[in-house]
């Protein structure tokens, strides 16, 4: 038997996958106007305490090593801190991701107490006019109000994570001080036209110039700055980026989304991309392991429209929640592909293509801002 | 610490082994470290490295072939590095 | 047990014979270089938080 290849291996998907994100409300108490989930409203379909924990069964049982739990704003369930302690018994790791607007000073030393739980605290900008024209009115200030807590309890290393927009490529040195500052780790990712983002797309994603810049940063300052590999369709620039250079979803990862539905990643929440649910006969290990979406992600990838490029062993095409959500074809160019070739098809693809987000619980209607939508 | 032939070893306490077809998947819950572990006679080696003295007798008992022993070193050594596996006593 | 890997790279010692008819060629077995892990970062994969 050879020695196995990783990147095959991976593409091939698991018997199980290594982690997950589990979005465990669609309740918010902000409106960030790019939501790849478009929350707000908690969903009357969402999991309560004993069906989360069955869930957290099924993965221990199928040792899943850890879970990214975000939503919506997780730590507005009441039974958040039953959940963690629940997966903390089970052997399974918990990073979650929160707007920060519920760590108070006695919680954050109950989270410094506890065992392997990493915290990822949002902001979209280096200062208030930046961050909270994206994520609201007083956003900036809870993000850091929350990081202060983190701190003064001794809580060690947490990540800021931030949403690369047209507003903050210029910020990046002045990220990573701040996250120095904390001695916490930096953590930038790819905005996708996914759920409220798919609204705001055309006003927040960066230029192709801008690509060039997080790109060129990146490669300079990027050794100890995570990105979950979002970036990897820029790779065609040159130098692949650190990274697995492969989209997990349905193979190594995927969602849970609050009511158990089941889909390939958090940005492509949308029928099309869904496996099944938790609920279905066999759980969440068969849906895993035999859905039809699932197995059909495993299959060798066709290069498409791109088959004559050099540069798709780097970029493998880009990501398909970008692309199905501008209407692209899923095996063609990324819409920032980075020779252009999505741009091109963008141009003559039509409005009526573009499929809307599966589910919107926002609590306002969106507004298009300035949009010629 | 290199590992060497005559290294007694042992498994991280706070680490999980999720066998897989090819091999398995090692999880260190505390330093986050992953590592694939990609041939089935690794993934043995190591299950077994803490029931003996050495790890030449490791692989003696598990009957690789003395051609491939220095990947073994290197693998555990690598491992060693990451923290899956430390050197006993 | 399979000892050989198709991404094996051999290094063959081969000593061989000076021009002495009586020497013969000695060879060291083959050196099978395997990679058999390899350390992956998980945030270097795209698709979650």
């Amino acid at each position: 038997m050879s020695v196995s290849n990783l990147t095959t291996q991976l593409k091939g998907g698991l018997d199980a996958p290594i982690c997950l994100t589990w979005e465990l409300t669609y309740a918010c108490n902000l409106q960030c106007i790019h939501c790849l989930s478009s929350s707000g409203r908690r969903d009357p379909r969402e999991l309560d305490t004993d069906q989360v924990k069955n869930v957290l069964d099924q993965l221990r049982d199928l040792q899943v090593f850890y879970i990214n739990i975000g939503g919506g704003e997780p730590m507005i369930r009441k039974d958040f801190f039953e959940i963690l302690e629940h997966a903390e018994h089970n052997n399974i790791g918990v990073k979650f991701s929160t707007n920060g607007t519920y760590i108070t000073a006695e919680n954050a030393q109950r989270l410094a107490s506890m065992n392997y739980l990493d915290i990822q605290i949002s902001m979209d900008g280096v200062d208030r006019e930046t961050n909270d024209a994206v994520r609201g009115e007083g956003s900036f200030d809870t993000s850091i109000a929350a990081m202060n807590f983190l701190r003064d309890a001794n809580f060690g290393p947490f990540k800021i994570s931030i949403v690369m927009t047209r507003h903050n490529v210029d910020q990046l040195d002045a990220f990573k001080q701040l996250a120095d500052s904390y001695g916490a780790q930096l953590r930038i990712t790819r905005l996708r036209p996914a759920g409220r983002g798919a609204d705001t797309w055309n006003e927040l994603h960066p230029t192709q110039a801008q690509q060039r810049q997080i790109y060129d940063w990146l490669i300079a300052h990027g050794d100890n700055v995570l990105t979950g590999d979002s970036f990897f369709h820029l790779n065609a620039f040159g130098e692949s980026l650190p990274g697995l250079n492969l989209c997990g979803a349905g193979r190594v990862v995927c969602l849970i989304d609050p009511i158990g539905d089941v889909y390939a990643c958090p940005f492509v929440i949308h029928d099309q991309f869904k496996a099944g649910s938790v609920h279905d006969e066999g759980g969440f290990a068969n849906v895993w392991r035999n859905s039809d979406l699932f197995l059909s992600l495993r299959e060798p990838e066709s290069e498409g429209a791109c088959t004559s490029c050099g540069n798709y062993d780097s970029c493998q095409g880009g990501c398909m929640a970008a692309k199905f959500f501008t209407g692209l074809p899923l095996d063609g160019p990324d819409p920032e592909c980075v020779i252009g070739a999505g741009e091109s098809l963008l141009k003559n693809a039509t409005m009526t293509l573009i499929p809307k987000p599966g589910m919107d619980h926002s609590r306002k209607v969106s507004v298009t801002i300035g949009g010629n939508s | 610490m290199t590992v060497t032939l005559d290294s007694a070893c042992e498994l991280h306490p706070q680490v999980a082994l999720r066998p897989e077809p090819f091999g398995a998947l090692a999880y260190h819950y505390g330093n986050r470290k992953l590592v694939f572990l990609k041939h089935p006679d690794v993934v043995a080696v190591l299950q077994d490295v803490a029931a003996h003295d050495t790890l030449a007798d490791t692989l003696i008992a598990h009957h690789v072939a003395p051609e491939r022993w220095n990947s073994f070193v290197n693998a555990l050594s690598s491992l060693e590095t990451s923290e899956i596996i430390r050197v006993r006593q | 047990m399979d000892t050989t890997a198709p991404l094996a790279v051999d290094t063959a010692q081969a000593q061989t014979a000076s021009h002495d008819s009586v020497s013969s060629a000695i060879t060291t077995p083959h050196i099978v270089e395997e990679l058999l892990v390899e350390e992956i970062s998980i945030d270097g994969m795209c698709g979650v938080y």
